[in-house]
């Protein structure tokens, strides 16, 4: 049962130096490390107790990851500016009035996100990183209600990345074509 | 003045000669049809002509029909055919939620649907009809379009809502049927018995979706496109002059997966569980998001949700 | 021995006639055949030879079997001024409206077989070795109720015949229960018929209580029709004597019915246009048509030209008597009957699809050819059959040492019936 609105507002503020999911009510059926992770959430990436999503890997381009065979040895340059490199990723069309590129990536180590606080997380983990503004679908693809899903609706489920359906850099979806229309029932003879 | 009744010998007086004469002839010439009609057949075919209702064969004479399907199917399409008859598993009751702020009308869920549930492709049969309807006037059936075409999707001004057969907690189709050739699985599919049905369409007249379709001629299915693992009563090919209708891909989900729709929508707009597991997809739909059903007046009871997830 | 003589003398009595009757038999005979040959494109192939589709799935066949339910039912027209207020000028030929009501059973029996997708399996439908799924299938109420019905008229004509046949009177303590029973029968008949539409919540233009009276009320005027129409070619043709006032009484009740008809479609279509729901949409379909979408319009129309005419025709008394305009008015009666129950009844019920759909059904050649072939039948079985009734009920055709009951004193008195 999830705690009625008002008491997890006190929650919230009574862990007001918390990151969003501490402090916030566990969701129903969410698995009991998930809940875990949910109070220890500060802790950097990759340590146990962290929420893991079977996901599959992220989908870089080609080449281009890790980031550190180029950028170990260049000096981050933080000044926002058109790059010379990543054409591709550019110009940011995901709220580029607000952020650019280092507000996501870390400057070094270069093969880390990071979030908000701080707290460097892989790109296996970027979820965490879209989450932080994206509140409502990452509550939403945590339960599987968000996203693609497959898998087994009793047992495991396939997660998906964030990235493996949004590019990052211009998340917005392209339209598909559609399939055939159906035949209308004057078209049908035998 | 009553005249004397004038008797024969044996004549009752309610005895009827005539309509026992006529009915003598009526019955020994149906008799003698029906005897050179089963004489002609191979005991095979006796067989699967008087096979009994699907609830009503013992578990022996289901083994029997499924091997002999089995082999029928796979003679026909030459490649190994099983049809299973997997019942419901315990304690599941299946329910759908669609999120229609996601649907974008790509319709790959009708032609996944069309594969894996073996659907006649010459006339096509489609379980799952999108319509598509236009933004400022809302979800209204009766002035949506299920034939659009256009370049891309979704367009301008429009949304989609594609619509299959809600299985009902209430279905009329059920009530209807004169055979009980449909009827409700304990978890919460409504099949059909595609050797049973009599092909009245009762239960297309009832349906208020338009779930039901008919196969008005016999179904043409390239082996090559056949799904050759089916269930009894889901995705086995069907036979002309019966009705024929979406079942959640029982012969998937019984087996712990989603229904191929779920499985290829590319924007995740179709979730799938189980009612009575607190901890699925189609419970938190339900608990956190705004569900509606289609004509809920109706009070069929839908077990299908639509909802806007943002 | 008695019967065998009964059906070879049967058989030779439809085997003689006039050339006129020939001619009819022939070109009853060329229906059924146009029938057989439909049938078999449509075994052949399957109903996809018809035009129904799955956003019309009831259409020809369906709107046939709905409109003989009700003549089959009209036959009570005949047996309640015979039999319960015991009118004599008509009790000699209820016999011909009971046979009507066997013939137009068996036509809405070969309907229903000929719209089925799979007819070999009837037996499903079946108690015991079947499924017969009551109460909650008003189909499989359908199928007992026209079957026992067909039953009940069968035995009671069969009986008033052979009874007459071999010169006895009929047996008052068995043939009246069963001929007073033939009323409510009736009435279940075509009620359950009407269910059959009523009771579907997802058609919103059947969806009306007032269904099952307006089913009755259209029987009642259009069966009797025919009635019309073969008494006056009876007493022509034969020594049976048919006074006028039991025709003009007949077509006085048509009026009747046909008003309370008419009131009931005229309160449907104030609720339809009042309320202005988006129910309105079939009745528009019917009456004006949606968009460019008319096909049924003029068929809609005409329907309703021919019952209101048809009604002033016989309510006049003038128009009523005269023999021109009364049978004009049959023919009207009957066919605005047919075209309302047929095909305005079942179309704009399908007209737009539950999602909005519109198909514009109309007949398909099997489907004419195969209609035609049962209409065939069923007035070739009540040809047959009224010629040898006519002749045993004039004592032309008695068994051998029978004399002819005094038919007139055997009619019978409230006190006796009671």
């Amino acid at each position: 049962m999830r705690t009625p609105l008002p008491l997890s507002a006190a929650l919230l503020l009574a862990g007001a130096a918390c990151t969003p999911e501490q402090g916030a009510p566990p969701l129903p059926g969410q698995a009991p490390e998930a809940v875990a992770a949910a109070a220890g959430a500060d802790k950097p990436a990759g340590r146990p107790g962290a929420e893991e999503f079977p996901v599959p890997p992220p989908p870089f381009t080609e080449g281009v990851f890790p980031c550190s065979q180029c950028h170990e040895d260049l000096e981050p340059n933080l000044e926002r500016r058109e790059l010379g490199m990543h054409e591709d990723k550019q110009p940011l069309r995901h709220g580029d009035r607000e952020r650019w590129c280092f507000d996501c990536h870390n400057p070094k180590p270069r093969d880390m996100l990071r979030l908000a606080s701080g707290t460097l997380v892989p790109f296996s983990e970027s979820y965490r990183l879209c989450g932080q503004c994206h509140g409502d679908k990452y509550r939403d693809w945590k339960v599987g209600v968000h996203g693609k899903r497959t898998g087994s609706w009793n047992g495991k489920k396939q997660y998906l990345l964030c990235a493996n359906c949004h590019d990052p850099h211009a998340p917005h979806f392209k339209a598909l074509q559609p399939l055939e229309p159906p035949p209308r029932p004057a078209e049908i003879h035998d | 003045m009553n005249p004397k009744d004038q008797r024969e010998p044996g004549m009752a007086g309610s005895q009827l000669p005539e309509a026992s004469s006529r009915r003598d002839f009526l019955a020994r010439a149906a008799a003698a049809v029906a005897g050179a009609v089963l004489a002609n057949c191979s005991p095979e075919e006796r067989e699967a002509y008087l096979q009994k209702h699907f609830r009503e064969l013992t578990k022996d004479e289901l083994a029997r029909v499924l091997s002999r399907l089995d082999a029928d199917y796979t003679k026909r399409f030459g490649k190994p055919f099983r049809v299973g008859a997997e019942p419901a598993l315990a304690n599941t009751l299946f329910g759908y939620a669609l999120d229609l702020s996601r649907c974008i009308g790509c319709r790959r869920c009708v032609y996944a649907c069309v594969k894996e549930n073996n659907q006649s492709r010459e006339p096509k049969v489609h379980w799952i009809t999108v319509l598509e309807m236009k933004k400022e006037t809302g979800v209204d059936v009766m002035d949506s379009d299920a034939y659009y075409r256009a370049e891309q999707v979704p367009r301008e001004g429009h949304f989609y809502m594609p619509v299959a057969c809600q299985q009902c907690r209430n279905p009329a189709c059920v009530r209807v049927c004169p055979a009980g050739a449909t009827w409700s699985e304990p978890d919460g599919i409504v099949t059909v018995d595609y050797n049973w049905c009599i092909g009245c369409r009762c239960c297309m007249s009832a349906c208020p979706y338009g779930a039901r379709h008919f196969n008005w001629t016999e179904p043409k299915l390239p082996s090559e496109e056949a799904n050759p693992e089916t269930h009894y009563l889901g995705n086995r090919p069907r036979p002309r002059g019966v009705v024929e209708k979406c079942t959640f891909c029982v012969q998937r989900t019984r087996k712990g997966l989603y229904p191929a729709c779920v499985e290829v929508c590319p924007v995740g707009a179709r979730k799938f569980g189980n009612l009575l597991d607190p901890a699925s997809e189609v419970r938190y739909v339900i608990e956190n998001k705004r569900v509606f059903i289609l004509k809920e007046e109706l009070n069929t009871q839908p077990k299908f949700f639509y909802f806007y997830g943002v | 021995m008695l019967f065998w003589n009964f059906f070879v003398g049967s058989v030779r009595i439809v085997l003689k006639g006039s050339r006129a009757y020939f001619a009819w038999l022939a070109f009853l005979l060329a229906l059924i055949a146009i029938g057989i040959t439909g049938y078999a494109e449509q075994l052949h192939s399957g109903l996809i030879k018809t035009n129904m589709r799955d956003q019309v799935s009831w259409a020809f066949y369906i709107g046939n079997f709905t409109f003989l339910v009700g003549v089959a039912a009209a036959a009570v027209v005949l047996v309640i001024p015979a039999y319960v207020y015991h009118w004599k000028p008509i009790k000699e030929i209820v016999i011909l409206g009971e046979l009507l009501a066997v013939s137009s059973i068996v036509m809405c029996l070969l309907f229903v077989a000929v719209d089925m997708g799979r007819p070999d399996r009837f037996w499903h439908m079946l108690p015991l070795v079947g499924k017969w799924n009551a109460p909650s299938s008003l189909l499989a109420w359908d199928a007992l109720v026209l079957n026992l019905y067909f039953l009940l008229n069968f035995t009671i004509v069969t009986h008033l015949l052979y009874r007459a046949h071999t010169g006895r009177h009929y047996s008052k303590s068995f043939a009246t229960p069963l001929i007073l029973l033939s009323i409510p029968a009736a009435v279940s008949i075509h009620t359950v018929t009407a269910f059959l539409y009523n009771g579907l919540a997802a058609r919103p233009y059947w969806n009306s209580a007032i269904l099952a009276p307006r089913f009755l009320a259209s029987a009642f005027c259009s069966g009797p029709a025919i009635m019309l129409v073969l008494l006056q070619v009876v007493r022509k043709a034969t020594k049976i004597a048919i006074k006028d006032e039991a025709i003009w009484k007949i077509a006085e009740l048509m009026a009747y019915a046909m008003f309370i008809n008419l009131f009931l479609f005229g309160a449907e279509i104030f609720r339809e246009y009042y309320s202005n729901t988006q129910h309105l949409l079939f009745t528009r379909y019917a009456f004006s048509g949606l968009g460019e979408h008319r096909t049924l319009v003029p068929y809609t129309w005409l329907a309703l030209f021919l019952s209101v005419g048809s009604f002033l025709l016989f309510l006049v008394p003038k128009t009523r008597k005269n023999w021109i305009t009364l049978n004009l008015g049959a023919g009207m009666i009957y066919a605005g009957c047919y075209i309302e129950k047929g095909v305005a009844l079942v179309i704009p019920g399908f007209t737009p699809s539950v999602l909005g759909d519109i198909y514009e059904y109309f007949p398909s050649r099997v489907e004419l050819m195969v209609s035609v072939g049962v209409y065939g039948i069923g007035f070739l079985l009540y040809t047959l059959m009224v010629k040898v009734a006519v002749r045993i009920i004039t004592g032309d055709f008695l068994a051998k040492g029978a004399t002819m009951p005094e038919v007139h004193e055997a009619h019978a008195t409230p006190a006796e019936v009671a």
